[in-house]
């Protein structure tokens, strides 16, 4: 075919997806390095002299951007030590094979390799994971274990920064989850070339503005190994549809997935919208929204046999929990009842109310710190007052319900009891 | 006559293949062929399994890429292409994890 090469006039092979070049593979290469190469001098990515971390899961993404940050290095003299980084799902059949890919990545460019486990840091595996919770919401398990699992990781091998192999379709994926989310807080975060400067330690994603498209063909036209089966466990997963979302938005406009990154960095958001501040978790010390991370929380769940704490509507689960306390508050209630007093009044029935939250019923359990029990009697009396008096029925039984009904409900209705998930 | 060509599968779209990557395959009868009557036939004689991942009406998945001779279909008038005898044509899927 006569289609020629912009640059070389050599027979063209590549078209860009970003610009609509046309190029021929030697000029592609060059091309594509070199934008890297601005991607990490316009986000100022590195220093010389820092110890860089490659999240390294064999996938095309991460073999490119090992092979990709080796030739850079070497080009531009960034002065940086690299060393490939790789976290150990636990999932047979999937990432046992990818970290062979790793591996045989590790001999061509001569680079150090650390492999960490779910298995040593969590004390489960994915595949033991999964055979507790099933296949949904797994993957929520999995991103929030790799995530903390490559930070452990990265501060084993005492390095400076990790950089990750997230591409421009990656990102545009994310930023259209966390619309579809609501999630504001993280629609926020998810553009940013370097995330975690803030004490944790500082993620860059050289790849940010680079197509998969051009990731592939460069692995492809380069010959280099990579490993791309689907995770066993993944079919499930959200992103997925994130993913076939964009790709069809791609075919009909290939500049879709730079204008959806381009629209995610230019929101802002209103000063008046309450954000989750970053804080450090109690119990691992890790970067968290809350006073324990998600890994922990999740972890708990797992080890508490309730897994589904850790994952999505958790208010769901916690009703749940909520309303077995409050059964078992009405029933210490009911027998407290028969003790003192025979009527069936709306006072009597406020007056057990008081007992089962103002004592040590229901919440003086569940909140293991000493400020939960205060706040929800606080809240339960004005609260429940109300519903009691409101809803109350003449029958004899129905009071005592009624009152475990208003408990359940104040629970519910006060977030500073979020901590206390993990005290039973 | 027909037309001998080499079909490859890789990135995950093997995986509807039986895993089988390379493919030696001759298209039958005396018509001329071209990747718009290449996909069916494909999807009617190799594919395995979910023929949904990789066709989408006429034309291949929007994430699959395809290259003709190492070239990007793109440049080779993609479904018009007319195939010619010992063409190597490769398909890569792009919706696999990284």
């Amino acid at each position: 075919m006569a289609k020629r090469c912009r640059v070389c006039n050599g027979a063209a092979q590549i078209k860009r997806p970003k610009t609509g070049d046309i190029m021929c593979k030697e000029c592609f290469y060059y091309a594509f390095e070199e934008e890297i190469h601005h991607t990490v001098l316009a986000g100022k990515l590195f220093t010389a002299g820092e110890t860089v971390a490659i999240g390294a899961s064999g996938g095309k993404d991460s073999t490119v951007l090992a092979h990709v940050m080796t030739v850079l290095n070497e080009r531009h003299n960034y002065g940086l030590n690299l060393i490939l980084l790789s976290v150990d799902e636990g999932i047979t059949g999937y990432r046992d094979d990818s970290l062979e890919t790793v591996k045989i990545n590790q001999q061509e460019y001569g680079l150090p390799l650390k492999i960490v486990s779910y298995q040593e840091l969590y004390g489960w595996t994915m595949d033991s994971i999964v055979q507790q919770i099933g296949l949904k919401n797994n993957c929520t398990y999995c991103g929030v274990f790799r995530r903390q699992a490559l930070d452990r990781g990265a501060m084993l091998l005492k390095v400076d920064k990790i950089v990750t192999g997230h591409n421009a379709d990656d990102i545009a994926e994310t930023v259209i989850m966390n619309v579809l989310r609501g999630d504001i807080a993280r629609l926020r975060r998810c553009t940013a070339v370097t995330t975690g400067t803030d004490g944790a330690l500082p993620r860059c994603k050289p790849f940010k503005y680079t197509y998969e498209k051009d990731i592939v063909m460069y692995a492809f036209h380069k010959n280099l190994t990579y490993f791309s089966t689907e995770c066993i466990y993944s079919p499930n997963a959200y992103r997925g549809f994130a993913r076939a979302y964009i790709k069809d938005l791609e075919r009909i406009q290939p500049s879709a997935i730079i204008d959806i990154i381009h629209s995610g960095e230019s929101l802002c958001v209103k000063k008046d919208v309450r954000m989750p501040v970053q804080t450090t978790c109690s119990r691992c010390g890790y970067i968290s929204s809350n006073e324990l991370c998600k890994a922990c929380v999740m972890l708990e769940g797992l080890n508490k046999g309730r897994p589904r704490l850790g994952i999505g509507k958790t208010h769901k689960e916690r009703r749940l929990f909520n309303e077995e306390l409050a059964r078992q508050a009405a029933e210490a209630a009911a027998t407290n009842c028969n003790e003192t007093t025979t009527t069936t009044t709306t006072t009597t029935t406020f007056t057990n109310s008081k007992v089962c939250c103002g004592g040590k019923g229901a919440c003086g359990s569940m909140g293991g710190s000493g400020q939960a029990p205060e706040m929800c009697g606080s809240n339960l009396q004005s609260k429940s007052e109300s519903d009691c008096v409101g809803s109350v029925s003449p029958s004899g039984g129905g009071g005592v319900a009624e009152c475990a009904n208003s408990l359940k409900k104040v629970r519910i209705g006060v977030p500073t009891a979020k901590p206390n998930l993990l005290e039973f | 006559m027909a037309v001998p060509i080499t079909l490859e599968f890789s990135g995950g779209a093997e995986l509807l293949f039986a895993n089988q990557k390379k493919h030696s395959i001759e298209l039958p009868g005396s018509q001329k062929w071209d990747v718009k009557s290449l996909l069916p036939w494909i999807r009617d004689n190799l594919l395995q399994e979910r023929p949904e991942l990789f066709m989408q009406g006429d034309t291949v998945r929007p994430g699959i890429l395809v290259l003709v001779n190492d070239a990007d279909w793109e440049l080779m008038g993609e479904l018009e292409y007319e195939i010619q005898p010992n063409d190597k044509i490769v398909f890569i899927s792009t919706l696999h994890g990284g």
